[in-house]
Order: C-alpha cells, then sequence, then structure tokens
C-alpha cells in the first residue's frame, strides 16, 4: 500500500517589484511548488507511519527542481522553507511525514545548505491557505530573508488528501531595511550564522 | 509600459487525477496576474484612456507569461479568460476600462487566433479576496468541454488603491469531459462562435 498518488500540481511564482518603496529592476522573486496527494492514513490511526517518507522522496525531488528551475536555478535561491496542510481525515502527524523528504529534496537540489528548513503544518479544509515560513538557506538568523508565501488552492485538501509544499526565495525581501545579520557577513558554516 | 507594477504572479496548476481516474497527459491551466497601481483610485475621472492603455499593455505581458509558463507554442493554446479585482478606492468601471477596450488584440496575438469573445468578470475587493476567472474555447465559444474557471488570490492585493488584473490561458479543457456539446475537434473557430 501507500503508493504515492497525485491528484494535482500547482506551481505559483511571485515577481516582487516594490511595495510602496524604490521601485526594484529586477524583482524580487518567491515561488512554490505544492501536491495535492492521496493521504494513505485517512480515517484511521495507524502507529508505523514512517515508510511513507520513502514514497515522497521522488516527489520531494521533483517539485524540488522544478521550483528551483522556475526561480532561475538552484544557484539563486537563497531563502526556502516547507509546509504541509492535512485534510480532515487525517492527522497533524502525517502532515510531518514531509519533514524529511521535502528537506532533503531541496538540500540536494540546492546543493548542500546549511540552515534548517523552516516548517509550518497545519490540519485544514478544502480552500485553507498555509503560510510557508521563509529563512536564508545557509543561516538561520539572517533577518532581511525572514519571510513567509501563503499556499493553497480552492479545490484542496479534501478530507483524504495533503497538501504538501516547498517554497523558495532568490533574495531579501524587497524593502529589508531592519537591520540584523547581513547575508554578506554570515559565516554559513552552523548553518545559525 | 503604462502600468506601476508592484507584483506579478504566475501559478500553473495541473491535473493529474480526477474522479478516481488518471488523467494523462495532465490538464493544465496558467494564470498571470499583475498587481498595479489604480491612478484614479478616490477620483472620478471621465476619461480612462490610460487604463484602456494599461490594458493592452497587461493583454500582451500577461498573455505571453502564461503561454510561456505552459511551455507551449501560441497555437497549443486552447482556452483563456481575463479578469480585474478593483481595491477599495476604485471603481468596477476602472476594471472595465483595462479589460474591455484594447486588452484583447495583443492576448490574442499571444495566444494566436483567439476568434471567441474573451471570457472575463470583474469585481471590488479587497486582500485576500479571490478573483474567479471564466474559461472559454478560444476560437469557438460553444465548445461545452472548455467552459471552465481558475481562481486567483493574493493575500496582500488589492490594497484600496490597486488593481489586480488576471489572464488566464490553458492547453487543454476539463479533465473529464462528459457532458456533451460541441466538440474541440468539430469546432470550425471562424466566427468565434462554433
Amino acid at each position: 500500500m501507500s503508493k504515492l498518488e497525485v491528484r494535482k500540481q500547482v506551481l505559483a511564482i511571485e515577481e516582487i517589484y516594490h511595495e510602496g518603496g524604490p521601485v526594484a529592476k529586477t524583482p524580487h522573486m518567491r515561488g512554490a511548488a505544492f501536491a495535492i496527494i492521496k493521504n494513505p492514513f485517512a480515517g484511521r490511526y495507524e502507529a508505523d507511519i514512517q515508510r511513507f517518507m520513502d514514497d515522497l522522496r521522488p516527489l520531494g525531488l521533483q517539485l524540488a527542481q522544478r521550483l528551483a528551475d522556475a526561480l532561475g536555478g538552484a544557484d539563486k535561491i537563497e531563502g526556502y522553507g516547507k509546509a504541509s496542510l492535512v485534510g480532515s481525515a487525517g492527522e497533524l502527524e502525517h502532515g510531518a511525514l514531509w519533514h524529511a523528504p521535502g528537506g532533503y529534496a531541496m538540500r540536494e537540489v540546492l546543493k548542500g545548505t546549511k540552515a534548517i528548513v523552516p516548517s509550518a503544518k497545519k490540519v485544514g479544509g478544502t480552500g485553507a491557505r498555509i503560510d510557508v515560513p521563509i529563512t536564508h538557506i545557509n543561516a538561520s538568523y539572517v533577518r532581511s530573508h525572514f519571510d513567509s508565501m501563503e499556499v493553497g488552492v480552492n479545490d484542496a485538501p479534501r478530507a483524504d488528501e495533503m497538501l504538501l509544499a516547498l517554497v523558495m526565495s532568490n533574495g531579501p525581501r524587497i524593502h529589508s531595511r531592519s537591520g540584523g545579520l547581513e547575508a554578506s557577513d554570515i559565516k554559513g558554516e552552523d548553518g545559525l550564522k | 509600459m503604462n502600468a506601476k507594477i508592484r507584483k506579478i504572479g504566475v501559478w500553473i496548476e495541473e491535473t493529474h487525477c480526477e474522479g478516481g481516474k488518471t488523467i494523462s497527459p495532465p490538464t493544465r491551466k496558467a494564470v498571470a496576474a499583475a498587481v498595479i497601481e489604480n491612478p484614479y483610485a478616490g477620483q472620478y475621472v471621465d476619461d480612462l484612456s490610460l487604463l484602456m492603455d494599461i490594458g493592452a499593455d497587461l493583454g500582451a505581458l500577461l498573455g505571453e507569461k502564461c503561454v510561456a509558463a505552459l511551455g507551449i507554442t501560441p497555437d497549443q493554446a486552447e482556452s483563456y479568460g481575463k479578469a480585474a479585482m478593483v481595491g477599495e478606492n476604485g471603481e468596477l468601471e476602472h476594471a472595465a476600462a483595462i479589460l474591455h477596450p484594447k486588452m484583447g488584440a495583443p492576448l490574442r496575438k499571444a495566444v494566436k487566433k483567439g476568434a471567441a469573445l474573451v471570457p472575463s468578470s470583474k469585481k471590488r475587493g479587497g486582500l485576500g479576496q479571490d478573483l474567479d476567472i471564466p474559461l472559454g474555447h478560444k476560437d469557438a465559444a460553444y465548445v461545452r468541454s472548455h467552459f471552465d474557471a481558475i481562481e486567483i488570490r493574493f493575500n496582500d492585493a488589492p490594497r484600496a488603491n490597486e488593481i489586480l488584473v488576471a489572464i488566464a490561458v490553458t492547453d487543454s479543457g476539463r479533465p473529464l469531459p462528459r457532458v456533451g456539446g460541441l466538440k474541440a475537434e468539430d469546432a470550425v473557430g471562424e466566427d468565434g462562435l462554433r
């Protein structure tokens, strides 16, 4: 059982030129790639669920590659995040199965990143949205790259589905000016600073 | 570009499975949307020609972005639609000025031909509100398999003085069409209707 069943895939890319301040010549970009899949554990409690992580690995790699390509290539990516949104017949814990395959996929596509991949998860109904946190790929404390992107689609997740999302960005917030650790000052060794 | 653009979003949605059946190749819809400043927010202006010119610019820009996002040649586009949502300080007529006088010609160029009326919707709304873009076959409006719609939504738009302008293009109809009517392969595509 628990072969992966994908109902939909969505790619969403935003080009942000300004937010009331100076207009950027090249836009800040952020994007999401996500899939609507069948939750193989919907409607019941099952103790042993970890095997499903292996089934999710190819999906993670495909979404990560597609997203990086759409944002201009892996070498342009500076921020990332991931999330899962579980339909009403599932458990929050099912959403946690996305941690390893989603995170490792982005690390692989982005050629080894240092920082933990920030994440969010929740149970929600059809049309629910989830805010996916974004932080710098090599140093979590880089303040200019703290961001988030809202993800969702009107007809998902149905009760027996899950929405699994990856998010990436190509730089700081468009009018970043709140101080803190700058990307140019990081050591990039411990994943934090 | 006559518009002051704050952001552009491109959305590609693929349906791989519907009603328990595998859809291969998946049906695909693309939306390209721009969030622009409404130059007439908060004031009544008789002459809306600037918004009409903005409509022409966005017809080309957003139409081309949809086709590029789908990775198709223009003639492979099958259906299209357009919509605008005006922020609270604007008028419904501002959406009409963008959508109707000048947007069609450049959009049709982006999708090649486009004999049919471009189906449209418009409304006034606030941040995070849904905008449903109607879809119809680009050369023959009566093709029943291609009647559809797609929703677009930005959590941060439209602000009061903004307009959200969206174009949708597909390379396919609904995933499992079976309500009869005119079929795409039987359409002549000359009069825009059949």
